[in-house]
């Protein structure tokens, strides 16, 4: 075969290849939107190519979400939600990561997988005894559940994650701070921490992500639309008897997705360094 | 004067003689971290221990111990049996689709091209999007009636409207699909696994490969897959947890159903103890879990271990 020939074989198949898996990954979020726009007549018309608009674009759906639903209730609520959790995460895990990163010995690392391996204990495992822990405080129906307990994955997760920058911040530094004076809280909060904001901004997007994600104990606990987060909202009360409204379900999935896609894109690798403990070095 | 000046120094430096021994401080800046998981992490798992050796149910809370029957009971079952089957293939079945495509997908974005920072956030998009909302996309598309899979293949004179696939109606079908949109969700975890991992092995090593002629394929089976083994191990043991004890693809697609086919174990747990209530029992099919895990565990402790020494 020529060389020019061999090389546009060649290169076709790589942008075939990149094509399909863009194809794979992202189609459901093109029918997610394109179906979020539609109309119910170009939706529920089978004479109709499905791929593209038949009918103008329309914002009814979009429009019936936040006049006819609890929709932007919802958001509220895992806003609130989120912002709890994520005050109640770095209040406890930046000192936490910061000590273990400090202790010296087995000990420190012995601690801190302990702790990471509390995340690995599922939700489907805990949310019967949960659920009991959350009748007796009298918060079963309530978002407030959720700020409680959320943190019990977040908080290994950041303390894992807020751990592993730290290492990385030389101990010159505190020491510096304390030969001029300071104690090590104080070099701890005048020094470390201002250098470490890139790292406590990565734990505050992750954990403000990982309580929209959540399903499993939303689900459990929360049975009143007023109570219900985004995720639990959009997914659960849009249906009614065995109706589905598409249109709204769509458009009230693709408003949540899009916000968490960017976050984890932008963050996504100091994700990985985070979640593999530098497994490699 | 003197005299207040030298007690106000003194006192200070008692203050600060305790918060400047590591000693001290370290234990106290930990401590919440701990209390707080050993708290809402610990004790529930205890109490989720003994409600499955308990007659306890919403109706009837006594915690009246009744030994290991509620574990004999549910083993008992066909249901149970069928849901552990299903618990294993829904595992095991997507977390190898998701491995091969995300092993693919690292070789091709691993060349530089034009547009590659987009189409990684595009192949992403599956593994960063809530799980629960991406899963409601896959319900649309696999719609009894108006199926954009049916319909394309229909177009395409692949099938005929009178036979299109009811896809979450037929009990195979069903599996096949809460299989394959879980690898589907778990596929772009792999890729950016398997990138991380090759773009960490050093350039000299590759290099040195190639100099001693290694071909393509042996320098990706024997030199680089040996190398980032560990962070694809640590990779495929998250995902392996997080798919064998979820429930949310599996209730929101079909609710294990039809008539139990695509039943996995957390969504028993669910509808056993939540849904009817019987809490012990539900405990019971959650703790079955546990085995498993504690295995995946010890691997991922040895691996973790490796890389100190």
């Amino acid at each position: 075969m020529p060389r020019p020939l061999a090389t546009a074989v060649r290169e076709g198949t790589f942008y075939s290849a990149v094509v399909f898996f863009v194809v794979l990954a992202a189609f459901p979020f093109y029918w997610m939107l394109i179906t979020a726009f539609k109309t119910n007549s170009d939706l529920y018309d089978l004479g109709n190519i499905p791929f593209w608009f038949n009918d103008p674009p329309t914002l009814d759906h979009i429009r019936y979400l936040f006049d006819q639903t609890m929709f932007a209730r919802w958001l509220l609520n895992s806003f609130i939600i989120g912002v709890c959790v994520v005050a109640i995460t770095l209040a406890t895990s930046l000192p936490a990561g910061y000590s273990l990163a400090r202790m010296t010995g087995r000990n420190g690392e012995a601690l801190g997988i302990g702790i990471f391996l509390t995340y690995l204990v599922p939700p489907t495992l805990l949310f019967l005894p949960l659920s009991r822990v959350i009748t007796v405080l009298g918060l079963q129906n309530s978002m407030w559940s959720l700020i409680l307990v959320y943190p019990t994955f977040t908080i290994p997760f950041c303390t894992w994650l807020l751990m592993g920058f730290f290492k990385a911040v030389p101990r010159e530094i505190e020491e510096a701070a304390i030969v001029d004076g300071c104690s090590i809280l104080g070099a701890f909060v005048k020094m470390v921490l201002p250098i470490s904001l890139p790292a406590i901004l990565t734990a505050v997007i992750f954990t403000f992500t990982l309580t929209l994600q959540e399903f499993v104990y939303a689900l459990t606990f929360i049975s009143s639309s007023a109570q219900k987060t985004i995720t639990l909202g959009v997914t659960t009360d849009l249906i009614r008897g065995d109706v589905y409204y598409w249109g709204e379900l769509m458009a009230g999935a693709l408003i949540a997705a899009i916000p968490v896609a960017i976050a984890y894109n932008l963050f996504l690798d100091r994700f990985i360094v985070g979640i593999t403990g530098g497994a490699i070095k | 004067m003197v005299a207040i000046a030298e007690k106000l120094t003194k006192r200070r430096s008692t203050f600060r003689f305790i918060l400047d021994r590591p000693a001290v401080l370290g234990p106290i800046f930990v401590s919440p971290a701990i209390l707080y998981v050993l708290a809402l992490v610990g004790a529930p798992f205890l109490l989720a221990v003994y409600y499955s050796v308990s007659a306890y149910t919403i109706y009837n809370q006594s915690y009246h111990f009744v030994g290991l029957r509620n574990f004999f009971q549910i083993f008992g079952s066909d249901i149970f049996r069928t849901t552990l089957l299903n618990t294993f293939i829904f595992t095991f079945g997507s977390q190898i689709i998701g491995l091969i495509l995300g092993k693919f997908g690292a070789l091709l974005l691993l060349r530089p091209f034009p547009g590659r920072k987009l189409v990684r956030a595009l192949i992403v998009l599956p593994w960063v999007v809530p799980v629960a909302l991406a899963t409601v996309a896959w319900q649309w598309m696999f719609d009894s009636l108006y199926s954009v899979i049916n319909w394309t293949m229909i177009a395409l004179n692949v099938i005929d409207r009178s036979d299109a696939p009811n896809w979450l109606g037929n009990p195979h079908l069903a599996m096949l699909c809460v299989t394959v949109v879980n690898a589907w969700r778990f596929f772009p975890f792999a890729i950016v696994i398997f990138l991380a991992g090759i773009t960490a092995v050093p350039q000299d090593v590759i290099d040195a490969a190639i100099v001693d002629g290694a071909g393509f394929w042996r320098r990706n089976y024997q030199i680089i897959l040996p190398m980032i083994a560990p962070i694809v191990v640590v990779g495929l043991i998250f995902g392996t947890v997080f798919t064998f004890t979820d429930l949310s693809i599996v209730y929101l697609l079909t609710k294990g159903g039809p008539v139990n086919a695509t039943q996995v174990l957390g969504n028993l747990g669910f509808q056993i103890g939540i849904d009817s209530g019987d809490v012990s029992h539900g405990a019971a099919v959650s703790l079955v879990m546990l085995p498993f895990l504690f295995v995946l565990v010890i691997v991922l402790l040895r691996f973790i271990r490796r890389r100190e020494i």
